[in-house]
This record gives structure tokens, sequence and C-alpha cells, in this order.
């Protein structure tokens, strides 16, 4: 066992997982909107979402509360997270498993390799989850010589199809059928060569293909969605059930956890198990849900080990404003909600957690400066706050993020001396009076230079009044 | 009542005609309006752009201004977001508890128009007359920050001689955001068009809101794609009476958008 948690906090590293993009917000995003079948896959899959999960979110008369109590527990989960993890680690180990400590992504990679290779398999079955791509473990494994198997039907179309999931929930959501099938006749081992595009023949395809994977891999690695401190107890929530398969049939099992994850007591798995399938899915609640303890004889894995994952989170914590996104409980509904993702996907946010969330939570486990263009990736309209099912404030961390974020040395010139402008009326006003000039920008304002003319390629700038009205007050 | 016009930098530079119609209509209901001297900008901008510690000035001046008032009203929800959610966040970041404590006091005093007109002075039937077919696109900081949900469509709704035809996907953000317009243009835009698609799709004459700058917004972009929809601030079309209009059948705007 090893214990990291020493010194400063410090951000995720460079060069292993998946929380830096190589490019802007604002350069990803216009290539994916420049691509009309993402832009249609999106706002068609988003919408039927958005009004499944509105429907039963309107059945739940203490909605509200729930939330709000949502918003409680994770407040005081981090209030004392210490403490916590420490309780969580005596449970499990009286359980009989085994807990790790991972300051980063490439010790939690390096315990899981170990521990992988310990087993003499080559192979590993796997449960979708955001954390294990956060650190790149499937390129780890694979640059082991260890061959890492989604199972999950999205994720494992992502895999085959060598692309990056773009949705926490839905990781093909910008793939349509037509494309499921070409990647699953290029890829899927043992495929029927004649394969069709119907939705059920090619769920049967990857069901063949996963039974077949499920039956021989004796070791599996996965996320979590809870840890109960008071007994050491892990809760993996899903639809398909290949979640269920990767948690039982397998010898071995690794399961690696954000330290965010934990929560104090059973009682308040009650709170989120309400809360996460209506918000996420729309259903009232998900198909499987997993929990286990240590290991049973005779009855599951036989050999469990939790992997706790700092990688910036304690940084996170650090900042009073900024820690109410380790609340998160991915449940993709302010993804949905977003009128920004909804154009542009998920891949624009160039880390695994896209959309709102994406833009709050990757410049914080990263440093700002790393992700300096994700804080501006919203228009902050505030539709992510009103959805969040633990109450997070998405705008507000968003604002605070952006004065963090290092600034173009011309931008930070005309801010401060907009600023000094505005503290004096009379150059204020002289300001003003100069917008008259901006005719001579050409009509309505279409000769500007950039950025400013990033306004003016699709928008009029409106004909400057003939009197401001202060001056027309002082006229009266 | 004596209300303190905060007239916002938007509207007193770009968009008067709001501003002179929330001063015309408060004085046909009765109210006498002030316009504090020394008011500029409140800082939204610096603020929401990144650059705190250089709104705190500006923080500072508009609560020394608005301060003596008892009620203070801006033709404008996003304006009155910043006065009530950011102002005391920028000024305890600053570490000055007192400005915090003062702008916390304006705050609870200054109202974005319909609130002012429906929750304070209690009235919904404002005696206007504006005899168009209207769509009304409800800004996220009123709908989302303020929660003004119908108060302006119950305004509206009284008006006479309009015809109020109801916004496809209204809750939808048009894409302004201010820095964001600029950052983000191509996805601003592609926001942008998505929200015009629908105000045209009304078939209505006139689109309204109660912010200028979505109203810049989406006027910027009806404007370019050569639509001869207008867009008229809330304060506008409430404030047009009958009189209005005789000037209108002698061949003069009705109201300037
Ligand atoms: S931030 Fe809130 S809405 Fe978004 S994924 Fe997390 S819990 Fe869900």
């Amino acid at each position: 066992m090893t214990r990291a948690f020493l010194g400063m906090p410090t951000t995720a590293p460079r060069g292993v997982g998946h929380l830096r993009g190589e490019q802007t917000f604002p350069a990803a995003a216009r290539q994916a909107l420049a691509d009309p079948q993402l832009r249609r896959n999106l706002g068609h899959a988003t919408a039927t979402i958005r009004a499944k999960s509105a429907g039963v979110i309107a059945e739940v008369p203490d909605w509200e509360q729930l939330r709000a109590a949502g918003s409680a527990i994770k407040a005081d989960v981090l209030a004392r997270l210490p403490e916590l993890l420490e309780q969580l680690e005596d449970r499990v180990s009286a359980a009989g498993g085994v807990v790790h400590w991972a300051a980063d992504a490439n010790e939690a990679n390096a315990i899981v390799v170990d521990l992988v290779r310990a087993t003499g398999n080559d192979r590993v079955i796997k449960v979708k989850s955001m954390v294990t791509q956060e650190i790149g473990l499937n390129e780890a494994l694979e640059a082991a010589g260890i061959a890492p198997v989604e199972t999950d039907l999205a994720e494992l179309i992502v895999q085959l199809g060598e692309d990056r999931p773009s949705h926490i929930l839905v990781p093909a959501i910008h793939r349509n059928r037509a494309e499921i099938r070409e990647i699953f006749l290029r890829a899927m081992p043992g495929v029927d060569p004649g394969l069709t595009d119907e939705p059920a023949v090619l769920a049967a395809a990857a069901r063949r293909f996963l039974r077949q994977t499920f039956l021989s891999t004796p070791v599996a690695v996965s996320g979590a969605n809870f840890a109960v401190a008071e007994t050491g107890t892990l809760a993996v929530v899903e639809s398909e059930g290949n979640g269920r398969m990767c948690l039982t049939l397998p010898r071995t099992l690794i399961t690696v956890m954000g330290v965010e994850k934990v929560v104090p007591t059973w009682r308040d798995l009650e709170v989120f198990l309400q809360l996460l399938p209506r918000a996420s899915t729309g259903e009232r609640m998900n198909p499987y849900t997993s929990m286990w303890t240590g290991v049973s004889p005779g009855d599951g894995p036989q050999e469990f080990h939790l992997v706790l994952l700092d990688n910036g989170r304690s940084a996170v914590l650090a900042d009073e404003v900024g820690r109410q996104a380790l609340h998160c409980i991915r449940c993709s509904a302010c993804l949905n909600v977003c009128p920004v993702y909804e154009r542009t996907g998920g891949h624009a946010y160039g880390s695994v957690y896209p959309g709102p969330i994406g833009a709050v939570l990757s410049p914080q486990l990263t440093g700002v400066a790393d992700n300096a263009s994700l804080p501006y990736a919203s228009s902050l309209c505030g539709a992510c706050y009103d959805a969040c099912p633990v109450k997070i404030n998405i705008p507000e961390l968003l604002v605070h993020l952006r004065d963090q974020a290092p600034h173009p040395r011309g931008e930070s010139a005309a801010m401060a001396a907009a600023a000094y402008a505005m503290d004096h009326p009379a150059l204020y006003a002289a300001a003003q009076r100069a917008t008259r000039l901006s005719r001579l920008t050409g009509r309505r304002g279409r000769g500007l230079p950039p950025p400013l003319s990033g306004w003016t390629a699709s928008r009029d700038l409106p004909e400057p009044p003939a009197q401001t009205f202060r001056q027309w007050w002082a006229s009266r | 009542m004596r209300i303190a016009l905060f007239v916002t930098c938007l509207a007193d530079t770009l968009f008067p005609e709001a501003a002179k119609a929330t001063v015309r209509l408060l004085e046909r209901l009765g109210h006498e309006v002030v316009f504090p001297d020394g008011q500029t900008c409140c800082g939204q901008m610096h603020v929401n752009t990144g650059y705190q510690a250089q709104a705190v000035p500006l923080v500072r001046r508009h609560v020394r201004t608005f301060d003596p008032f008892d009620v203070i009203v801006a033709p404008s929800g996003s304006c009155v977001g910043s006065v009530r959610h950011q102002h005391a966040v920028v000024a305890r970041r600053a570490g000055d508890v007192r400005l915090a404590s003062r702008a916390e006091s304006v705050a609870g005093r200054t109202f974005e128009l319909s609130e002012l007109l429906v929750d304070v002075l209690g009235v919904t039937d404002v005696g206007a007359f504006f005899p168009h077919r209207v769509t009304y696109h409800p800004t996220c900081h009123s709908l989302r920050m303020h929660g003004v949900a119908d108060r302006p469509v119950r305004l509206l709704r009284e008006v006479r001689g309009l015809d109020l035809v109801e916004l496809p996907a209204a809750d939808q953000c048009c894409g302004f955001g201010g820095t964001f317009a600029v950052k983000n243009a191509d996805t601003s835009t592609a926001m942008l068009a998505d929200k015009l698609r629908h105000v045209v799709s009304t078939g209505a004459e006139v689109c309204t809101a109660g912010d200028a700058s979505c109203l810049m917004h989406i006027g910027g972009g009806l404007s370019r794609s050569g639509s001869a929809v207008r867009t008229v601030h809330l304060a506008e079309i409430l404030a047009s009476t009958e009189h209005d209009t005789v000037a209108d059948e002698r061949g003069e705007q009705v109201v300037r958008s």
C-alpha cells in the first residue's frame, strides 16, 4: 500500500490521460460546427433525453428537496474527506479488499498494471468508467501488453472505432447506426459479414462478442459511482447488465475511484439513487445497481482491489468556490441542456469531461492555464445550474475560473482602459460620443478588425443613436 | 414613488430609446424618476471576462451612486443580475467587507423593470397601446437568475392592440453571453441561427425582450439576414400609447428599434 497524500496538493500531470485537448475550445468547436451530421445526431439525442428526463423529474414532488439534500451531503463529504476515506479503507480492508492510494494518473496506472500482471492475464474486461479514461488507463494497459475490452455498448463502439467518447453517458452520441455498422464490420472480431444497421441486429452482434469475452476473461476493471464509508460498500449503476457481468464473473476485480465519490452512510445512497437515474437517463430507476463489500468466499470475485485516485482533486478541494465541482455525480444533465454542448458536441472540450461540468472540472484538475479556453465555453445562460441534481452553480464557477485564466495582453490593456474610463464619468461620456465614430468602421461595423470581427461576421452592429441617454436627460 | 434609474451603459450609449421609454412609462404612471449622476457601468463585462479586480472601483462607484435611493430600476435583467449576484462577491474577494454589505443592501433595492411594475408598483395594465404582432424572448438572466417568470408576458397581455404570439423553444439562449459572442463567435452564431429561425417562424413583426444586449444580438442577426422583423425593448412597448400611433399614421416611426 502506498500513502501518497503528502505535501501541497498538485494538479493532474501532463503527458498522461485525457484532461487536456490539443486545440482551444473555439478552434475545436469550429470543426464540430462544420459537421452537419454531428449537429443532427446531437440535437436529436439531447432533445430526446431532455424531454424524457423532464417528464420523470416532474413526477417527483420533493425533487427540489432531494437536490438540496444531495448538495448538502456532498458538501459534508468534502468538509471531512480524509476522515471518510480512512473509514472507507478500514471497512474495505476488513471485508477482505485491498486499498491502494494513487496521487495521480501515473501512480494509478502503475498500480493497476502491476495488479493485472500479478494475475498472469493479458486481457481485462472493463465497465464504463470516466475515471479510467481520465487517467488513460487503456493506453497504459496496452503499453504493458494487456488488452482492455470495453463492455458498455457505446463505449465498445468508441473503442472499436478508435474514437473518443463525446458524452458522459452516451459516449457514442455522435455516431448514428449506419456508422456503427461500419465500425463493427471493420473492427469486431468474428462479426457476421451480413450485419445490417437495425438496432436489434447491432445489439445482438455486440452481445455475442461480449458474452464470449465475459466468459473467458478472469480480470475486470471498473469505476464506482459511490462508496459507502460506514460499510465499505462500492456501488455501480448501469443500464445494460454488462457491468453486473464484469463485477460478478471474474476472479479479480480492480476498481478505480476518484476520492470524492465516497458518501458517509448507506442511508445517503437513497438520495443519490433517486437523483441520478431521473437526471441522467430519464429513468425512474436505473436497470442495474450492483453493490459489493470486499469479497465473499465462493461468490463473485475472490480478489478485490480499490484504487483511490487524487489526480488534482486535492487542489480542487483547496479552492472554496471551485470545490463544488467535486459534488458531480456524472449524470450528464448539464450536457443535455447546454446550448453550447448541443452544437459543438463533446470532443470540442478536449477532455473526457465535456459540457458545462467539463468546462469547470477539467481546468481545475489540470490548473486553469492548461485549459484556459474552457471557462469561456459558455454563454452563462444558467441552464446547467437549473438542471444539476446536486445544485452545482456552474455559471458562478465559470466566472470564478475566468478570473484565474491567463488573459491575452491586448485584451488586458483594453479592459484596464475601459475600467479606468468607466470610473471617470467625463472620460466615459467622451468615449460614448466616440461610438459615433464607429460609423467610420463601415456600414454597421462590418469593417471592424479582429477580435470584434467575430461579432460582425454574422451580426450587424446597431447604428449609434444621435444622442446618448444622458445627453437627452441633460437637455430635458 | 421616487425611483432611481440605473440606465446601464449599453442602453445609455446605444439604446437610449429603451431608457427614455422607461422614464416616460414610470412618469406616466405617476412616479418621479431621477437619474443619479456619476453612474457608468456595473462592471459585469469585467467580471464575466475574468477581470474581477478591475471591477472593484466600478462596484464601489455603483454602490456610492445608488445607495441614497430606496428603489432602483434598470431596463435590463442581465445588469440587475450583476448587481444582485456579482457585486457583493467581487467586493468580498477584494477584502472589502463593508462594500460587500452595502452592495447587498443596494441589490435588495434594485429591480428589473417587469419586477418593479408587477411586484413593487402592483400594475400589469400600464395603459399601453401597441397594435402589432409581437413575440417575446425571455432572456436567460431574467428567466433563470431572477425568475421574472411570466411577469413580462402578463404586462404584454394587457397592452391594447398587441397580438402576442408564443416563441418556440423560447427558453433557449440566443447565444449572446457578452464576451462569448466574440470569443466563441462560431458557436454563438449557431445558437443565434436557431433563435432567428424560431423568431421568424412566429410571423411576428416585432421581437421583444427585457435586455438590450440580447436584443442587440438578435437584432444584429435579423438585420444581417435581411429580415423585416424589428427588435423593440419591452419598455418601449409598455411606454407606447395611442398618441404614438397617430404619429405612425402620419408616416413616422412608432418606436425606434
Ligand atoms: S455537474 Fe451536475 S448536472 Fe452536470 S454531470 Fe455533474 S451532477 Fe450532473
